[in-house]
């Protein structure tokens, strides 16, 4: 087994010497072809369990991982939004995340009272730019839900929007919160869903706004989908846009219409939460956040779970499938799809799942019978 | 005046009120309940505009339905066309005369002009008349399948603020910022009639829904007014959930929240009350009342349906359905009981429905249905 790192380990530092010295002499280096950072043939890949149920969802990758004897060493971080005084350790963890290029991620808590911290999930994704949220709804074999055969994936932009954080009292009892939508911003996003629709062959994009009500914000947005969809024509792609109104409503009475869906930050929180429901829960809905240099996993349906928080009872499947996103977005697809398909397995055959999708396994249970499988 | 009274009361620095709060508005009632007076013959005038497409269909079979089962009401049919007024569009003086007098109105679906330059009739009616509450109840029908059977939630939207204010503007080239606006006043009159809602419906918890881990200033002042307005109402439960949570929880499983009553800003309120539309089959199905100072307007949500307009096909449902939140509004409950039954026992039973709930009858053979029905 040891033989077996080392060897790998041996194969990988020649890889790396091929590498061509172009790259690293020309002064701009293609980061995004530059392979994370990587020590005798390991990862090192940032790990923020988050708060809630976050420490145990994160233990189940750690687990399986070992058992995998996956190439990923982690860096890990258990800030904590509960606390004000996290501030320091957030600090680091977003050093490390900055070295790395790649983490996993759990969900912060957020504290709702004005004098609490701002949102630190937000503050990563604006702080590395990692602009497109990818979360993919589809109906699990093996696990009915009300509705049947749905397989859509939402992309969310991720660093603007609703989500500026730009507010304040203009005359005491008079708030402004401003929504900042940009050319530049909505370009990149519409273009990274179509990009996303040809590589995973999907063949409609919608694009979900407001734009009826918020005629320049979100008109802005549609216009540059438009454009955006204009360049694309040639691919066969369809595109298409729904008010986010009429949208929610088509999500819950005929979902199999939708394939993929691109939007601005707050109706994506929306969407990927009805999308979720869909599908059988925020448990089992893997998610990236992507940008030019950095990618970060975290679940698709960003919830704390407190309430369940050190029971042994939460689903770690979204967590597990999120970090198969990562092997895979690492190169290591053959380590990726064991994985993930024993999660789907052990999901499809029933005889052990947690309590969110109708069973009565415990997280380590779950984790346990996953491995098994391996 | 009234507006620098309440903002009296707000202390600068938390946006919370230091003394006991003095009504927002001095209308008959805090909450803006229904004043009308019957006139001489013992009846309600109230203001009907039946609107374009299938507008005038489903209006004529809730009049049939109303004097079968011998309502005291009086229609006074109005339009809302608009006509051209100093070179802009305008609704006509009369029919804003005849809802201010009446200060009820039920309303048909509105054809959306095309082309520039239109206000929104809408947005005319809901300016004029103040109409500060959206009230959207969803309540799954029997007879019409949907993957969800056990629906039953009420929302109510703030209606005059928030994303819809309508304050956009373009900083640069291609950087825009549209302003999400929250007033504490706005937000404590809606909090209000939704409280005062849920102890006359009965439904004995309201659940603020709200963004405030992220909006912090804009929804955590909503939610202030909505707290500040709970002490007020012992006897309602209080709660807040986050949308997302929401949305999840509502799509997942229904059933826990038909006891309560959720109240929300603006484009949440209009996301949630049409996602809760689809969970029981469309906005055929829905009712809708618009809660104004003024006036009240209630409302079919739905198009105005060109396509099937004067062929008798159309499904009066929801136009019926929000005559009956109109006839609550007003404290005529023993009417609005018999026909609900009446209307709900025709769709339940499938055999006289029509085409867009799965059957082959007419606008009036469905409509003599429930007439029918309304001796039983």
């Amino acid at each position: 087994m040891l033989g077996n790192a080392v060897a790998n380990a041996a194969k990988s530092a020649n890889r790396s010497l091929v590498r061509p010295a172009t790259t690293l002499a020309a002064g701009f280096p293609r980061v995004s072809k530059r392979p994370s950072t990587k020590y005798g043939g390991v990862y090192t890949v940032t790990l923020i369990p988050g708060d809630g149920i976050g420490a145990e969802i994160t233990d189940s990758v750690k687990d399986i991982f070992e058992h995998v004897n996956a190439p990923i060493e982690w860096e890990q971080y258990n800030v904590s939004g509960m606390l004000s005084t996290g501030e320091p350790l957030f600090k680091e963890a977003m050093e490390s995340l900055k070295r790395n290029r790649v983490g996993l991620k759990g969900i912060l808590f957020t504290p709702i009272s004005q004098s609490g911290h701002i949102s630190w999930n937000v503050a990563i994704r604006q702080q590395l730019d990692i602009y497109a949220s990818v979360v993919v709804c589809k109906s699990l074999p093996g696990f009915p839900t009300r509705h049947k055969d749905v397989d859509f994936a939402i992309i969310r932009e991720n660093t603007e929007g609703e989500y500026s954080g730009l507010e304040h009292q203009s005359y005491p009892g008079v708030v402004e919160s401003l929504k900042v939508m940009t050319r530049a911003k909505a370009d990149r996003i519409h273009r990274f869903a179509f990009d996303f629709a040809l590589k995973n062959n999907r063949k409609k994009v919608t694009c979900v706004h407001k734009a009826n009500i918020m005629k320049l914000g979100d008109g802005l947005f549609l216009n540059t989908f438009r454009a955006v969809a204009e360049e694309y024509k040639s691919s066969g792609i369809i595109a298409n846009d729904m008010i986010v109104d009429n949208t929610s409503m088509q999500l819950v009475a005929k979902p199999q219409q939708f394939d993929v869906m691109v939007m601005p930050n707050l109706y994506g929180a929306i969407v990927s939460n009805i999308g979720a429901a869909l599908v059988g829960g925020p448990g089992i809905v893997p998610g990236c956040n992507v940008g030019r240099e950095y990618a970060l996993f975290e679940p698709g349906c960003r919830h704390v779970a407190s309430d369940i928080m050190g029971t042994n009872r939460a689903n770690p499947a979204a967590m597990i499938l999120s970090a198969t996103m990562m092997l895979r977005h690492l190169g290591l697809d053959n380590l990726a799809d064991p994985i993930a398909s024993s999660v789907l397995d052990v999901i499809n055959e029933g005889k052990v799942r947690t309590a969110d999708i109708g069973g009565s396994s415990s997280t380590s249970d779950f984790t346990a019978a996953v491995i098994k499988r391996l | 005046m009234l507006r620098a009274q309440s903002l009296q009361n707000i202390l600068v620095r938390s946006g919370k009120p230091t003394q006991s709060f003095t009504r927002g508005y001095a209308a008959a009632s805090p909450t803006a309940a229904f004043a009308g007076q019957k006139g001489s013959n013992g009846k309600y005038t109230v203001t009907l505009i039946p609107g374009d497409g299938i507008g005038p269909e489903i209006s004529d079979s809730i009049k049939r339905i109303y004097s079968a089962a011998r309502v005291p009401i009086d229609w006074e049919e109005v339009s809302v066309a608009p006509i051209l007024k100093g070179g802009k569009t305008a609704i006509p003086e009369s029919s804003i005369a005849s809802i201010k007098k009446n200060t009820v109105a039920l309303k048909g679906p509105l054809a959306t002009p095309i082309g520039k330059g239109h206000v929104s009739l809408n947005l005319t009616l809901r300016r004029t008349f103040n109409l500060f509450a959206n009230v959207r109840p969803c309540v799954s029908i029997a007879g019409y399948k949907t993957p969800y059977d056990d629906v039953n939630t009420v929302l109510i939207r703030e209606n005059t603020e928030g994303e819809y204010s309508g304050i956009e503007h373009e900083v640069v080239d291609g950087v825009v910022q549209s302003i999400k606006l929250i007033t504490w006043d706005a937000s404590e009159r809606v909090a209000r009639y939704a409280f005062d809602f849920a102890r006359t419906q009965k439904r004995r918890r309201v659940t603020a829904v709200h963004k405030a881990n992220i909006m912090k200033m804009s929804d955590g002042m909503f939610l202030s007014a909505c707290r500040e307005v709970a002490k007020e109402y012992p006897d309602v439960a209080y709660d807040e959930d986050l949308l997302d949570r929401v949305c999840l929880q509502i799509v997942q499983n229904p059933r826990p929240y038909s006891d309560r009553v959720m109240v929300m800003p603006n484009l949440y309120g209009d996301i949630l009350s049409d996602m809760c539309a689809g969970l029981i089959g469309g906005l055929g199905l829905t009712p809708s009342g618009n809660i104004g100072r003024d006036a009240s307007i209630f409302e079919a949500v739905h198009g105005s349906a060109p396509d099937i307009a004067g062929k008798g096909l159309a499904n009066p449902t929801a136009l019926l359905l929000s005559s009956m939140m109109m006839l609550r509004h007003m404290g005529l409950d023993s009417y609005s009981a018999q026909i609900e039954k009446a209307a709900l026992s025709t769709i339940a039973e499938g055999k006289t429905i029509t085409g867009d709930l799965g059957g082959k009858a007419s606008t009036t053979e469905f409509t003599d249905a429930i007439i029918a029905k309304l001796g039983a």
